[in-house]
């Protein structure tokens, strides 16, 4: 198996970087054909991407927020705008807090109720989050630091969604 | 008295978070050093500041946004902005809406697309290509996302060649992500009381 190493830390990493992307993973674009030679344009943007997922998905600073608990939310927020698929891979790592994932559930059970409310809304309703969405979190006890780590992965989940939708359309529907 | 701004316009309002910011006294080598912060350059935001408090992802999301909107080929840089700015719409984030607007214009040499869309927002009337991009913006950043094959030959139709449709999909998402920081965790104020 090929590796690399990866620019943010300088480890050795198992795996070509398009192997480790799930953006292009997801929409099923893989080391070659026509697909991959468009991405290709762009590789050091999709690198950058593989990036900005591990930062949000399995940072070293977790915060409050564990790394299954994050790939949960992660899936949460794909099945909330119809992107089975990466909700699926997010699953995969959610352990214990697999049950999230379904938007269904409100997260009472798990202490996470206002957690949950305000990650749908910022994922799916972003446009009406006002303030109290904000308050409501700090209210419940919720430092300032981890509701940034809130939004940064509901915000890349949701650059990744767009992404992998706009990909999908492009390779679909062809020219 | 600083009000929150509400309109869209090319206006570029004050950001005043709704958290409170890393100090820049208090930060941790690794927070100055993803803040770009040196002896003779302290200047930093309220914005970066506040995403000072995930570090790894500020680190990463600096290059990534400059690759997206400013990388040499493929889109142009003013048609990328119509991206951004068709995100920041739907989502409402007038403060994005406004820097990209403004940013537009700039580059355009021109404000009149942006005041079209001011004043009558995504029904102003538009030149086929700037139609075509600016509808599946929009269509694409609504979630879940309602882009689909129309929009798709549209943008086709309008003349976008593939390289070209990459770097719309990839600067109209990364709004998608900036709406969500932006929107999400400050608001735009203007201290004129202006709600314009």
């Amino acid at each position: 198996m090929d590796s690399y190493r990866d620019a943010t830390d300088g480890t050795e990493r198992a795996g070509g970087m398009s192997a480790n992307e799930t953006m292009l993973a997801t929409v099923g674009i893989g080391d070659a054909g026509p697909a991959a030679e468009m991405v290709a344009l762009r590789s050091n943007i999709f690198e950058m991407t593989a990036k900005a997922e591990r930062a949000v998905l399995r940072p070293k600073e977790t915060g409050r927020w564990s790394h299954p608990l994050r790939a949960a939310l992660a899936a949460r927020i794909a099945n909330l705008n119809g992107v089975g698929d990466l909700a699926v891979r997010y699953a995969a790592e959610a352990g214990d807090f697999v049950g999230l994932a379904n938007p269904a559930s409100d997260g009472t059970a798990e202490g996470l109720g206002p957690v949950l409310a305000f990650m749908d809304k910022v994922a799916v309703n972003t446009r009406n989050v006002v303030a109290p969405g904000v308050s409501t979190l700090q209210d419940a006890g919720i430092a300032d630091a981890d509701i940034v780590r809130l939004s940064e992965l509901n915000a890349f989940l949701a650059y990744q969604i767009s992404v992998v939708t706009g990909l999908r359309l492009m390779t679909r529907c062809k020219p | 008295m600083r009000r929150v701004v509400r309109k869209f316009s090319r206006r570029v309002p004050e950001w005043r978070p709704r958290v409170v910011p890393v100090k820049l006294e208090e930060a941790s080598e690794a927070q100055l050093e993803a803040l770009s912060v040196t002896p003779s350059d302290t200047k930093v935001s309220d914005y970066v500041l506040t995403l000072a408090h995930d570090v790894e992802s500020l680190r990463v999301r600096s290059p990534l946004f400059n690759a997206i909107m400013y990388d040499k080929g493929g889109m142009s840089r003013s048609e990328r902005e119509i991206g951004a700015i068709g995100a920041s719409m739907v989502n409402r984030c007038i403060y994005c809406a406004a820097v990209h607007a403004a940013r537009h214009a700039q580059l355009e040499n021109s404000t009149e697309i942006i005041d079209r869309l001011s004043l009558h927002g995504r029904a102003a009337a538009l030149p086929n290509r700037d139609r075509a991009i600016l509808d599946f913006a929009v269509a694409l950043s609504e979630a879940p996302p309602k882009a689909g094959p129309e929009q798709m030959h549209a943008l086709r139709e309008a003349g976008l060649e593939e390289a070209e449709i990459l770097d719309l999909i990839l600067s109209t998402a990364l709004f998608a992500w900036a709406n969500r920081l932006m929107h999400v965790l400050g608001d735009p104020v203007r201290s004129d009381g202006g709600d314009a």
